[in-house]
């Protein structure tokens, strides 16, 4: 039976800066979690305390409703960002040591790290260094190294920093395939489009603490829409005085709305359509990289 | 899939430790290196002492006459020699020059002339001057009517009688020769090894393996997998580069003392264990405090600074009476013992007393300093950036 993995209330500080500040969110077994943030919001601290190599303040990591023990941590499986490899060990070798670690007799160590390198094209390169192999082939070696004892929970800091298109959809096609065998994963990112395409869910964290969280729907749908009008009969500074709406842009006869969640798009066209002809309205749906500026700055704040 | 055992975990670490460092070139061309320089200054001892260099002389003319006495003076003196004929004074130069020959003798027995290349061995003049002085003083007894062999029988039955409060020790200087060869290479060991103690914890951290390490295995795990790891890849080093030098002496009778000196070895590695045991876990805490190899200069300075103070006072102190009072003092303060007590030992100058009371209060030293070097590094191996303030890492704040 999968389980989910949940934070909840986390916090941790160093010194007078609070790192994190009650951040609660859950991945439940089969889903991808994108976790976005800024430089510096918290998401690796959260990692490493989801991971237990960071200790919270206050606040508890559950992995199936019980707390994470050191016996539940060699069940997660971990990509730190750059690197979490030794520098100097052949890529067979730091696979096989760490599945070892990890509880796998040496036999099984060896079947999984071979099954890995093949699946992730790193066969011509096993016995190499990884700090002679590119950064995306060193990226796969991470990723290996996370899946190497197969995980019942993967936690990943950035895994497609620095990667190519193929190994985009290489890394994106194991970590879709982890979901649906009952996996939860959760992955750091800073390519929304990325996020956007690949996650059931995401989280948005915001100077230690959470601003937004639930399916991109769910959060591009809450934030509001945009409506873009065209009345080249209206006069240059008309404004539709419908309430929950705010003018974001305006270029010739051309008006960009920002649309609070249940204001009443009709009302805006009936506006419209008494100034005179209108020759575009649609409506748009924001995008998750509009929404996270959003989050990130003052809007987010007030929220 | 489950937890792996704390034996298994820290034999992992271990394995991993021996395989990445006994292979490496650094290990190999290290221990080469060592090896050739110990063999170098070994050679160097045999033929300086001439322990068994046999001296290749040739006589020629009347002086072929000499060959017996030679041998049998010669002997007295503690040299080897093979007198040989040579036919002629032109060949036996040319055998000179090439070096076929180490001396050339002609002349008459009473008066002797010797060709050398280009120095005259000291002990082998003496050998020489004392077979002319023979000749001549038997030419002299007989001229007086006396009978030579009669004369020089009184003469070597006369004998000074020594007596001594202690009894001499014939291996004095051989037991001060092996105890600093220990002192020295028990230095090297613990140095070296430890500062590569540091660099692996350095590169753990900075690499980031450390924290997926650290998802399965203890702090304290990994770090005495470290340090026994690299203990082992010292040792291995310490009885190859032991064993070797060993044989090697014996075989040129160098040593001749091969059962204190195997005991040497044995209390070499006993105290190398002790010592980097002491050593290597604050050497580990010193690297867990930074996050890049560029500082672990910083941190290692001051471990490595202690160690050479050490190792020099502890040699100064063996240098001048491993049997005097600072010396056995010293030798039971634990900083000190790893490398003053096996040195004394070999040296023969520690009472059985003092090896206990010196391996006792090490290994306590060594609990204590573990489980603060455990603390260190279990609060600051994961906190990357900046260097990690010691209290810092003490309080875990």
């Amino acid at each position: 039976m999968p389980d989910s993995l949940e934070i909840d209330r986390i916090s941790k500080r160093y010194g007078r800066l609070a790192a994190l500040d009650a951040v609660s969110f859950e991945v439940r077994p089969g889903e991808l979690f994108g976790f976005v943030g800024s430089n510096g919001a918290g998401k690796t601290t959260t990692m490493r305390i989801a991971l237990g190599v960071l200790a919270a303040d206050s606040g508890e990591v559950r992995f199936g409703g019980a707390p994470v023990t050191h016996e539940t941590r060699t069940r997660i499986g971990y990509m730190p960002e750059e690197r979490g490899l030794y520098p100097k060990m052949k890529v067979l070798d730091q696979l096989v040591y760490l599945a070892e670690l990890h509880g796998l007799t040496n036999t099984q160590a060896h079947q999984a790290a071979e099954s890995w390198i093949g699946r992730l094209g790193l066969s011509a390169r096993r016995k190499d260094e990884v700090q002679k192999l590119s950064l995306g082939n060193q990226q796969r070696v991470q990723l290996a190294a996370a899946l190497v004892h197969d995980p019942a929970v993967l936690v990943l800091d950035e895994p497609f920093s620095g990667l190519d298109p193929i190994a985009v959809d290489v890394m994106s096609e194991v970590l879709r395939e982890k979901a649906a065998a009952g996996v939860p994963v959760i992955f750091s990112s800073h390519q929304l489009d990325l996020v956007e395409r690949l996650c059931d869910r995401v989280g948005i964290i915001r100077s230690g603490r959470m601003v937004a969280n639930g399916t991109v729907g769910e959060l591009t749908t809450s934030a509001g829409a945009q409506l873009v009008v065209t009345a080249p009969g209206a006069a240059t500074d008309w404004t539709p005085a419908v309430a929950g709406t705010r003018v974001a842009e305006r270029r010739g006869g051309t008006l960009v709305l920002d649309l609070e969640p249940g204001a009443d798009d009709q009302a805006v066209l009936a506006a419209a359509l008494a100034t005179g002809p209108v020759t575009e309205f649609s409506r748009r749906r924001r995008r998750l990289t509009e929404l996270f500026r959003d989050a990130v700055s003052e809007k987010g704040e007030r929220k | 899939m489950s937890t792996i055992s704390p034996a298994r975990a820290v034999r992992l670490v271990v394995k991993r430790e021996l395989n990445t460092r006994l292979r490496t070139r650094s290990f190999l061309v290290g221990t080469g290196l060592v090896l050739v320089l110990m063999i170098g200054f070994i050679l160097l001892q045999s033929s300086t002492t001439g322990g068994t260099g046999t001296s290749r002389i040739g006589l020629s003319g009347q002086a072929i006459g000499i060959s017996g006495p030679l041998r049998a003076i010669a002997a007295d003196y503690g040299l080897r020699v093979e007198p040989t004929t040579v036919p002629s004074a032109e060949e036996a130069r040319r055998q000179v020059t090439s070096g076929d020959l180490d001396a050339a003798v002609s002349g008459t027995p009473s008066d002797l002339t010797v060709l050398v290349k280009s120095d005259l061995n000291g002990k082998l003049r003496s050998a020489l001057a004392r077979i002319t002085q023979q000749q001549v003083l038997d030419g002299e007894l007989s001229a007086a009517g006396l009978n030579p062999a009669q004369v020089m029988g009184k003469v070597s039955g006369a004998n000074l009688t020594v007596s001594t409060v202690e009894p001499p020790d014939p291996d004095k200087e051989q037991r001060s020769v092996l105890g600093f060869a220990v002192v020295v290479l028990l230095y090297m060991g613990i140095v070296g090894y430890g500062a590569l103690v540091t660099q692996g914890v350095v590169e753990e951290k900075s690499s980031r393996v450390v924290e997926i390490l650290l998802s399965t295995l203890r702090p304290w795990q990994l770090m005495l997998g470290k340090v026994l790891g690299l203990a082992l890849v010292g040792l291995t080093q310490l009885v190859i580069i032991g064993a070797v030098g060993l044989a090697l002496a014996k075989a040129t009778g160098v040593l001749t003392i091969p059962g204190v000196a195997a005991g040497a070895l044995v209390w070499a590695v006993v105290w190398y264990l002790l010592g980097f045991l002491l050593y290597a876990t604050v050497f580990a805490a010193a690297g867990s405090l930074v996050s890049r190899q560029e500082d672990a200069q910083s941190v290692v300075a001051p471990v490595s600074i202690t160690l050479v103070v050490v190792f020099l006072i502890g040699l100064n102190a063996l240098a001048k009476d491993p049997g005097s009072t600072t010396s056995t003092v010293l030798s039971l303060v634990p900083v000190f013992s790893p490398m003053l007590m096996p040195g004394r030992i070999a040296t023969g100058a520690a009472s059985g007393l003092e090896i206990t009371a010196a391996l006792l209060l090490t290994v306590l030293c060594i609990g204590l300093l573990t489980w603060l070097a455990g603390r260190i590094y279990q609060n600051a191996v994961l906190r990357t950036g900046s260097r990690v303030s010691l209290r810092a890492a003490l309080t875990g704040r």
